[in-house]
Order: structure tokens, then C-alpha cells, then sequence
């Protein structure tokens, strides 16, 4: 799998890829915090990164939606190259979802006008459309009935599915994960998992960085390992949690699997 | 000793009710109720009977007498025959003309400053920096005497002032500039900039409406500055400017016709504008980095402009935070324009809790009306920012 993802790498056409990341490096001041980076992703693939705290795989989805400025390579997302055309970025942000670790919902406004916000004002939707798609995502995210109720007032779990269904709104073609499960009390943890595992089996694509390693083996195509900014390892998720190939994979695993 | 535990609360009523918490609460308030008004009943004979040991009423008959003084910066009709109510009056129009101005340029300057701060740019942040902490750290009655100093030591006479254009004259008798007399033609373009206001209300209705009906944003800032500034202007010039401006002119020692800005005016308004705007300067800092950066990131990845996610996500929830804290600036700023009497401008303090004290002697009446005004500016300010602080919530929550 490694080698193939290498080898296609060269004839990449981006019609077939939803993002193309090449020879990516990226700085913060003197730390070099993403060496080399190269990464296809296939439409409708899921995929599923880990590594341990600092190995800049947050680091790297963030590069996709250019939360994060990359200084050299290149990054295509969905045809469109990421660079200082700030029009280019906002038309990138608006077909790329987005979920925060903490959620970050907007506090003053209701979990319908967080949903509403961006079609409204982005994509120029009429309101009664806006609310009518936003209650249709709220209702795949299973909390229609919390429509009217402030972010303050859900538990986490809840707050995290209202995000999910805030960037589904903006029906985009892939959807970036950071941690999303990582700031959830354990029995939140399922519900906000179910949610995801609903959202890639109707074939958006997915990056998600996070370390269910359930839900890895339940939906990942592939399984990237991130290390001290580098992608040391990736393949299908049976192989890559049965056989791994490379030291600090196995580390990695026997550490997190181990508990 | 079971016994003795059950008996115990009966035998000491006294003790039973002060231990329990509700009884207690109720004493506590009974004792603190009758300590105030024995202290106030005391302050208020005390004062009366002394009043009378040395012959003296409360009375407020010196307000309707001649006040024999005269004020150099008046908004209304006012010479020495005036009574000393109409000072008053005069005092009162001076304070709230000053404290207007001074929280309209704070606020200006305020916001400047806080959004400098914010600045990545280092040169424009650190000056920032350094103009916040010098101006605050410093009395604002210094930063009103210096001013005046400068103002009256450095501009020159009237005879050699600063000639700006021909229009404006700049002395240390004040800033002489053209005064607006109107043509009847005027209150066509007055006409217009009121009908601008109207019909900008209702656009940014009508807009919302479209916007909901059919998602279609109007520009509607540009559109109500032009209605409301850019219509008036083009009518005042099609129109031929009818407005008639009278320049001052030099004739003796000193400008005539035009209008005057006194200096003392100038150094109060800037000096509290310029110190008071340093601490909302801060105020604006701390409300908008308190959102945090998750939020605007969270925005920035919906794909909404920069300017949308400040006007949307960000000032919003600053606001909550700013507001409360600038009502206090507000209030500080009205309460300091009483330094006034340092260079003698004639506010509130320097008529009534002045002069007039001091010709008619009637303290206790004085100094209780100048308190009871500046009581009732204060919680007009903060009611009305109270009120907008609500409203900007109930929005939110």
C-alpha cells in the first residue's frame, strides 16, 4: 500500500484525488514540525491518522483547509491549489467540513443559527432553506429537538454532533477531523462515533485524526502513522494493526493498545 | 445526656433563632436597617442644629437672586444680572457638554487604540503600548493642566495666531473659527440627511427580509452611507452651499464674529478624551483577545471573509465583555470633568459648588444639589448602558 501510494503519486491527475499533498514542509520558526509530506487521498476514501502527541498530525489536516500555512510543496484540495489567493482559500474552506477537538461552537447563537450562519452568508442560501437543511443535518445527528437551545446548555457530546451537523450544512465533499472525540467523557464518546460511522458509509471523503482504534478498523481504508512529522507508516487497517512493519509503529501500538 | 441534648434548644430561645439560618439572615438585616437611619437621623439633626447655633436655615431662596458673577463660556443667554439658578443652569450645560464630547472622542480613540493593540504589525502595537501606559499612569488632572499650559503659554496672541486658511484662527484666547449661519435652501439638504436616517432603517429591514426570502445580500453599509451622507452633500453643493459661514476677523486685540472655542474647554475635553480613551483602549483589547481563536478559526474553516467572522462571530461575544467596563469609563469620565474648576472652566463644580457657595454661603444647600447632579448623570449613563447591555444579551443568550 505504501509503495503504491508512492507510485501514483508521480501520474497524480486531480480528478481522481480529493487532495493531493506533495513534498510538503512546514515550519514553526526554526522547528520543523511537517518533513516531506506526501499524501493522496482518493475520492470517498477514509482515512484515519495517528501517531503520538506532537507528531503534527493535527499539524497536517490543518494545512488542508490552510488553517495552517505550509511553506513548501504543494497542497491541491479538490482541484483548487492552495495558495496566498485569498479567494482561493475561502472557496476551498467552503467545500472542506471542518470539527474541532473542543467543538469550538459559536456561544451567542443558537445550535440552529450555528448551523444556518455559513449557508446563509456563504453560500447565499433564503433562510426558510437554510433552517430546513439545518434541521435535516440536526436530525441525521439524531438532536433535532435541541434546535433551539444555546451550545452552553448540550452536553459535549451533543455540542460535538451539533459541529458535525454546523459543517455538514455546508454539504462538503470532505470533512476533517481533529481529535474529534478527544475532549468527550468516555460515554459520550460512542455516540459522536456512531455519528461519524453513519456520515462514511454515504461516501464523503474523510481525514480523521484520532486514536479509536475501533473506529479505525470499523471505517478507515487506510491508516496513516505520523512520527516526529513524518509519515512513517500507512496502510489497510488489518495489515497496519496485525503487521507492523516499522519500530515506532509497533511502539506506538503496544502503548495505546496495551491499556 | 440524651435528655439534656433534647432540652437544650428549649431552654435558650435566644440561641435557637440566632443559629438557625433564615432567622438569623432576618435579625442581622433588622440590626443593619436601624444602625443606617440612627446614623443618618444623627448626621441630619446634627447638621440642622448646627446650622441653627449659628443662625443659619436650609433654604434654597439664594437661587432665584442675582449671581454677580460672570462665566466665560456659556451655552445659553447668561451675564451678571442672571439669578444663580440660571448658573446653575449654565454649569450643568457646561459639564454635559464636556462629558458628551469626552466620551464620543474616548470612544473614538478607545476602540483605535484597543484594535492597534491587537495589531501584529510591532511598531504600531508598541506605540500603542506606550502611549496606553504613559497617559493612564499619570493623574488626568496633570494631563489637563499641562494641556491648558500649552494652550495658553504656547499659542500666540491674537495678533500673531496660527491662520488656518484664512477660516480658522488658532490663539491663547482660544480657537476662533466660522460660525454656520443658514439659508432657507439649508433645511432642504436637513431635510435629506433626516430622510436618509429613515429610509436606512428601513433598508437594513428590507435587506434582512430579502436576505432571508431570497439570500441575496445587499451592501447595505455602503447604500445607508449613501443615503444618509453621500445624497445631503451632493444636494448641499447642487443646491450652491447655502450655508453661510462667517470668518472671524481680527479687530483691536481680539477676533470678531465667527465662534470661539474657549481653551479651557479644549485642554478639559482633550485631557479626559485622551486619558480616559487609554483605559478603554485596554478595555477593547481584553474583550476581543478573550474570544478565543478557536472561534474564528471555527468560522474561517466555514469559509466565511475575514471581515464577516469580526462582524458575526467575533465582535459579537466581544461586546458582551466590553460593555460593562466601559460604563464605568463612561461614568469616570463624567464624574472627572469636575477637575474642571483646576483651570476654570465653568462645569457643575465652579458655578454652583463655587462661586455661588461662596457669595451666598449656602454650603449645605450647594454641595447637596451639585451631589444630587452628578447622582442623577451618573445613573442615566449607567441605566441607558445597562439597558444596551441587555439587549446585546438577549441576543446572545
Amino acid at each position: 500500500m505504501t509503495e503504491n501510494a508512492q507510485s501514483t503519486q508521480a501520474t497524480a491527475s486531480s480528478e481522481n484525488y480529493a487532495v493531493i499533498i506533495r513534498d510538503m514542509h512546514k515550519w514553526y520558526g526554526e522547528f520543523h514540525v511537517l518533513k516531506d509530506v506526501n499524501l493522496n487521498v482518493t475520492k470517498g476514501e477514509k482515512i484515519v491518522i495517528c501517531g503520538p502527541s506532537g507528531s503534527g498530525k493535527s499539524t497536517m489536516i490543518r494545512c488542508i483547509n490552510a488553517l495552517e500555512e505550509h511553506q513548501q510543496g504543494d497542497i491541491i484540495v479538490d482541484g483548487t491549489e492552495l495558495t496566498n489567493d485569498l479567494k482561493n482559500i475561502d472557496a476551498v474552506r467552503s467545500e472542506v467540513g471542518m470539527v474541532f477537538q473542543h467543538f469550538n461552537l459559536f456561544p451567542h447563537l443558537t445550535v440552529m443559527e450555528n448551523c444556518t450562519l455559513a449557508p446563509i452568508w456563504v453560500r447565499k442560501t433564503p433562510k426558510a432553506e437554510a433552517d430546513s437543511l439545518a434541521m435535516e443535518y440536526l436530525e441525521r445527528v439524531k438532536i433535532p429537538d435541541q434546535a433551539n437551545k444555546y451550545p452552553g446548555q448540550l452536553s459535549g457530546g451533543q455540542q460535538q454532533r451539533v459541529a458535525i451537523a454546523r459543517s455538514l450544512c455546508m454539504r462538503p465533499r470532505i470533512m476533517l477531523f481533529d481529535e474529534p472525540t478527544s475532549a468527550l467523557d468516555p460515554e459520550m464518546i460512542k455516540e459522536v462515533l456512531d455519528v461519524m460511522i453513519e456520515l462514511a458509509s454515504e461516501g464523503i471523503t474523510m481525514l480523521c485524526v484520532t486514536h479509536e482504534m475501533g473506529f479505525a478498523k470499523t471505517v478507515a481504508d487506510r491508516v496513516i502513522f505520523m512520527d516526529g512529522g513524518e509519515i512513517i507508516e500507512e496502510n489497510i487497517p488489518d495489515e497496519f494493526f496485525d503487521n507492523p512493519q516499522h519500530d515506532r509503529t509497533k511502539l506506538f501500538l503496544s502503548q495505546i493498545l496495551n491499556h | 445526656m440524651n435528655e439534656a441534648i433534647a432540652s437544650q434548644p428549649q431552654r435558650n430561645i435566644v440561641s435557637r433563632l440566632w443559629n438557625d439560618k433564615e432567622t438569623r439572615s432576618v435579625i442581622i438585616q433588622i440590626i443593619a436597617f436601624a444602625a443606617i437611619f440612627a446614623f443618618f437621623f444623627f448626621m441630619v439633626r446634627n447638621a440642622i442644629s448646627n446650622l441653627e447655633s449659628i443662625g443659619k436655615d436650609i433654604s434654597l431662596d439664594f437661587l432665584s437672586q442675582p449671581s454677580s458673577y460672570d462665566i466665560s463660556q456659556s451655552l445659553i443667554e447668561y451675564s451678571s444680572r442672571s439669578t444663580h439658578f440660571r448658573a446653575m443652569i449654565v454649569g450643568i450645560l457646561n459639564t454635559l457638554l464636556v462629558a458628551v464630547f469626552g466620551v464620543i472622542l474616548a470612544t473614538l480613540v478607545g476602540f483605535l487604540l484597543g484594535v492597534l493593540r491587537l495589531s501584529k504589525n510591532w511598531l504600531t502595537n508598541k506605540l500603542a503600548y506606550v502611549y496606553i501606559e504613559y497617559v493612564r499612569n499619570v493623574p488626568v488632572l496633570l494631563h489637563i493642566l499641562l494641556l491648558h499650559g500649552i494652550i495658553v503659554h504656547a499659542l500666540p496672541l491674537p495678533k500673531n495666531a496660527i491662520n488656518l486658511g484664512d477660516t480658522a484662527f488658532l490663539t491663547n484666547r482660544g480657537f476662533f473659527i466660522p460660525s454656520p449661519s443658514f439659508e432657507p435652501l439649508f433645511w432642504v439638504v436637513a431635510g435629506l440627511f433626516v430622510a436618509g436616517i429613515f429610509f436606512s432603517i428601513w433598508f437594513s429591514r428590507y435587506a434582512h427580509k430579502v436576505q432571508d426570502a431570497t439570500g441575496r445580500h445587499y451592501p447595505v453599509f455602503w447604500i445607508n452611507l449613501g443615503a444618509i451622507i453621500g445624497i445631503p452633500v451632493l444636494a448641499y453643493f447642487i443646491l450652491g452651499s447655502p450655508i453661510i459661514w462667517e470668518i472671524p476677523e481680527l479687530k483691536g486685540f481680539n477676533y470678531r464674529g465667527g465662534m470661539v472655542v474657549r481653551p479651557e474647554f479644549v485642554a478639559l475635553w482633550i485631557a479626559l478624551s485622551l486619558y480616559t480613551a487609554a483605559f478603554i483602549g485596554e478595555i477593547v483589547r481584553a474583550g476581543i483577545s478573550a474570544i478565543s481563536w478557536g472561534q474564528s478559526e471555527a468560522a474561517a474553516a466555514l469559509g466565511l471573509s475575514r471581515g464577516r467572522i469580526l462582524n458575526l462571530v467575533v465582535i459579537p461575544q466581544a461586546l458582551r465583555i466590553i460593555i460593562p467596563p466601559l460604563t464605568s469609563q463612561y461614568l469616570n469620565l463624567t464624574k472627572n470633568s469636575s477637575l474642571a474648576i483646576a483651570i476654570g472652566y465653568m462645569d457643575i463644580v465652579a458655578t454652583i459648588g463655587g462661586v455661588t457657595l461662596n457669595q451666598t454661603g449656602r454650603e449645605m444647600e450647594s454641595m447637596t444639589i451639585v451631589l444630587l447632579l452628578y447622582l442623577t448623570f451618573s445613573l442615566l449613563i449607567s441605566s441607558f448602558m445597562n439597558w444596551y447591555n441587555k439587549r446585546i444579551k438577549l441576543v446572545e443568550r
